[in-house]
């Protein structure tokens, strides 16, 4: 299926883009984060689990365990700091 | 139910926004508003001005659900947010979080459960440019906690 992922923040800064199309098998937001980590540097370090990332599927924050839909948006940042 | 988002890099005017709020409502009788603005200093260190960025989209999404939920935990007329992105320097207004309802008690309520909600739940960032360069502004734990006292419970940080 494909899978619109959006980077933000210091996430986006370190991976170097904001936004990528992904066509992959794996079914779930976590799974898709392991195969973004098992690309090495720099996701490895971006989305590290030892790191505070937040996620969100179509525009609503997520955790791991989320499934992915054809055509859907997921999305890797920091946590908030506005207000 | 009067409420609305807009998230804008042009400054907004609060006195024009709460008489929009509170127009041709005789009931209310409380108008209740809170405006964030930019500090000069950050932790100890001077800021010469911040970027704010957001995630198109979800932030509306993400205030409007807040809002909906604010209306259903209080008795309140209408709710209103603005929330500036891009450049900002200091003493520049932020956000601006609004709230009518027949008495005191539930504005005030309903403004600070919007703003702890804002604070941990709306996809924006702060990125602060300071004497010793710029950086990423860092979550606080105490706004989770803020947060936590309404019965919500989440983990930001």
């Amino acid at each position: 299926m494909k899978v619109t992922v959006r980077y933000f923040a210091s996430i986006r800064e370190a991976i170097g883009h904001g936004s990528e199309v992904i066509e992959t098998d794996v079914t779930t937001v976590g799974a898709l984060r392991d195969l973004l980590l098992a690309r090495g540097t720099p996701f490895q370090e971006a989305l590290s689990t030892d790191r505070a990332v937040r996620m969100a599927l179509n525009q609503s924050v997520c955790d791991g365990a989320a499934h992915l839909q054809d055509n859907c948006e997921v999305a890797f940042f920091p946590p908030v700091t506005g207000g | 139910m009067r409420l609305s988002v807009s998230i804008q890099s042009e400054d907004f005017d609060v006195s024009h926004e709460l008489a929009q709020l509170r127009a041709n409502d005789a009931r209310v009788g409380a108008v209740c508003s809170f405006v964030g603005t930019v500090r000069e200093r950050n932790e100890g260190t001077a800021v010469s001005s911040m970027e704010l960025e957001h995630y198109p989209g979800m932030t509306e999404k993400s205030i409007t659900a807040m809002m909906e939920e604010a209306a259903k935990r209080f008795d309140i007329y209408g709710a209103r947010v603005i929330h500036r992105i891009g450049l900002l320097q200091p003493q520049d207004q932020i956000v601006l979080v609004a709230v009518t309802s027949a008495h005191r008690g539930m504005s005030f309520q309903a403004c600070e459960f919007l703003m702890d909600y804002l604070k941990t739940q709306a996809p924006f960032w702060k990125k602060e440019v300071t004497t010793e360069g710029a950086r990423w502004v860092d979550a606080r734990v105490s706004d989770d906690k803020a947060l936590a006292r309404w019965g919500i419970t989440v983990k930001n940080v």
